[in-house]
């Protein structure tokens, strides 16, 4: 369920980027990406076209998603372009309208569990000692509690959970991925030259951690935020699939949840399967890509080497 | 032998970490959801069963919640469960090894199968570097693996089921065949799982490979390749026994670290296969709001990842002679 994300493995690239806010250091690198990776440019696009979509969905969306107007299971026609649901929905109208409830777990969430890794990772790399050891091995059990069933159980309990019972589950299960990434890398910096005598000048731990130590590892944060993103995004269509969201919500996983429930794919209405899903595969795409990217950047080994084809197999 | 402790400080920490889960989330969450699943069994149910419940979940009793959570842990190192309410009057146990073989087999068939699959194309990708395996499979795989699981499985029923009729939709043997060890069942059984078996395996082989690849193009570089090199050995023994073989390393303790998110996909594919397997059956337990079965099969699945862990250790000490001479 987790995408395999390659970074662990990751070189630590090290050129201080002094006195710089870590914004700018994203953003710089980000430009840097999208400069020279065809890959994650087009990732980006992809992503722009449902960030877009969702945006002005009001104008795009040709009817109200909800409303129960049409003749139930039509097949695709020019009034409604994929068909309509058992119960009379315009099916593309609900697609971009649930577009907007997945694109915010997926930010939200992984964003939340972004930071928690960071912190955690950050914390138990620079502080070392105890702490990181204390850190370290509760990062280790939150990686191998086996993330589907906690999530279920917590779901279950909450007897059927909304937008933020989602998002809860999503931080709890997948912020160890990003922190057990976070920890070598940071340790690998902390005893560099431009941290060493940073903390010769007297500087408090929170401005290293926060202006020199973080600064330097925006490719792989991002990486993480990325892989924590279409972490959310899937895990919460898993979860809403299966009936444990709010089913009043509107989004992709809930529109497969409904699409299920009505046994769509018997009943000859296959499109009300096959498009939110294949929605919810081009947006992990488009997040897979620009990670993809990514790592390429902080890791210039891994680069396909098109180019040098002629040459003898091997380095 | 420090290597030795810390690896038990974990695999204790985090089995004591589900058994407290399954403790204490169900007293912890608003609205007491033991109550309500208790109201709603109400008069089905004899009084000591009833009883029995009101005491795993801390109702209506006036032990202090440390006595009760002693009283849980001896439970279950007794290996009382307690009772299923949705299959009453069998104990948890029992029915949880219903379902266990038929995920076991699944989950091992597709680890092993996807493991040597991906493994090997991983190697040769990174060998041949910028060839049509190399340039072609990281971006494909990135994608695949990016798909939800459960998407992917409902799209190859809709496809190979509904459309071809070429494999049943679901369950794991046909309708009304009882279970028994005859090659007629077997094979069934064989039928059946051969589309979810196929989904596991085409969502979890890209990160194999990509690993491997990743991995093998780090030690393809280092001095003891390029002195096999210089000694004229065969390309396929410097590819297999002296990359290969070091590469695989990290790609097992790799895989130790995701299994949990391995096992999610794993039952999720069970659920929409209707698998008779442990995800499957965990559904079922939370929509029949059994919660002491649901607690078992998290305590359970969380064992085997473990379990799991354990043996990817042990196979790493056995590869590898650092981690053998450190202890």
């Amino acid at each position: 369920m987790y995408p395999y994300v390659a970074a662990e493995e990751q070189v630590p690239e090290v050129r201080p980027e002094h006195h710089q806010s870590a914004v700018v250091g994203v953003l710089a690198r980000v430009g840097t990406i999208l400069a020279t990776n065809r890959k994650a440019v087009a990732g980006l696009l992809l992503l722009l076209v449902f960030v877009v979509g969702a945006v002005f969905a009001p104008i795009i969306a040709p009817y109200p998603p909800d409303a129960t107007l049409f003749v139930p299971t039509m097949g695709p026609s020019r009034a409604h372009l994929l068909g309509t649901t058992a119960f009379g929905q315009d099916i593309f109208s609900q697609l971009v309208w649930a577009s907007r409830q997945t694109l915010m777990i997926g930010l939200i969430g992984g964003l939340a569990a972004t930071v928690l890794a960071v912190l955690v990772g950050v914390t138990s790399a620079y502080f070392g000692g105890l702490t990181d050891h204390t850190l370290s091995v509760v990062t280790d059990v939150f990686l191998v509690l086996p993330a589907l069933p906690l999530m279920i159980v917590i779901a279950a309990y909450e007897q059927g959970g909304g937008f933020w019972v989602l998002v809860a589950v999503i931080v709890i299960t997948g912020w160890s991925y990003g922190a057990r990434q976070i920890r070598p890398q940071a340790q690998s910096l902390r005893n560099r030259d431009f941290l060493t005598s940073a903390r010769a000048r007297g500087e408090s731990s929170w401005y290293i951690i926060l202006y020199e130590l973080l600064p330097n590892m925006t490719s792989l944060i991002l990486a993480i935020f990325l892989g924590a993103a279409l972490y959310a995004v899937l895990a919460a269509a898993g979860l809403q699939f299966i009936g444990l969201g709010n089913p009043n919500d509107l989004s992709w996983g809930t529109m497969l949840y409904w699409a299920e429930n009505q046994e769509a794919l018997l009943t000859g209405s296959p499109l009300w399967v096959i498009a939110p899903g294949a929605c919810i595969a081009l947006l992990g795409a488009a997040v897979a890509l620009l990670n993809y990217g990514v790592d390429e950047i902080g890791n210039p080994a891994l680069r396909a080497t098109r180019r040098k084809r002629g040459r003898r197999a091997g380095p | 032998m420090r290597t030795i402790l810390r690896r038990a400080e974990f695999f204790v920490l985090t089995l004591w970490a589900a058994i407290t889960l399954n403790f204490a989330l169900p007293r912890m969450m608003p609205g007491n959801p033991a109550e309500a699943m208790m109201a709603h069994y109400q008069g089905k149910l004899n009084p000591t069963a009833m009883h029995a419940l009101e005491v795993a979940f801390g109702i209506k009793t006036n032990q202090s919640i440390w006595q009760q959570y002693i009283q849980y842990l001896g439970d279950l190192a007794q290996f009382k469960f307690g009772i299923s309410i949705s299959h009453f009057p069998t104990p948890v146990g029992e029915v949880v090894m219903q379902a266990l073989p038929w995920t076991l087999a699944l989950a091992g068939v597709t680890t092993v199968i996807s493991f040597a699959l991906g493994t090997i194309v991983g190697m040769i990708a990174a060998w041949r570097r910028g060839g049509v395996a190399d340039s072609l499979l990281p971006p494909v795989f990135v994608v695949v693996s990016a798909l939800p699981y459960f998407w992917l499985g409902l799209m190859c029923i809709f496809f190979f089921s509904l459309t071809l009729h070429w494999l049943p939709l679901g369950f794991g043997y046909d309708e009304g065949a009882s279970i028994q060890l005859t090659w007629s069942f077997v094979r069934q059984a064989i039928v059946h799982a051969i589309l979810p078996a196929f989904t596991i395996i085409l969502t979890s082989i890209g990160g194999w490979i990509l690993t491997m690849r990743n991995n093998m193009i780090v030690t393809l570089s280092e001095d003891y390749v390029r002195m096999a090199r210089a000694k004229g050995l065969h390309p396929l023994r410097i590819m297999i026994q002296y990359a290969g073989r070091n590469a695989i390393l990290p790609n097992i303790t790799g895989f130790a670290m995701s299994l949990g998110f391995i096992v999610s996909g794993l039952l999720l594919t069970e659920i929409v296969f209707t698998y008779p397997g442990v995800g499957y059956m965990f559904l079922q337990a939370v929509n029949e709001e059994d919660y002491p079965l649901m607690q078992a099969l998290f305590l359970m699945v969380t064992v085997a990842v473990l379990g799991a862990i354990l043996v990817a250790d042990i196979v790493n000490a056995w590869l590898d002679p650092r981690i053998r001479s450190s202890q």
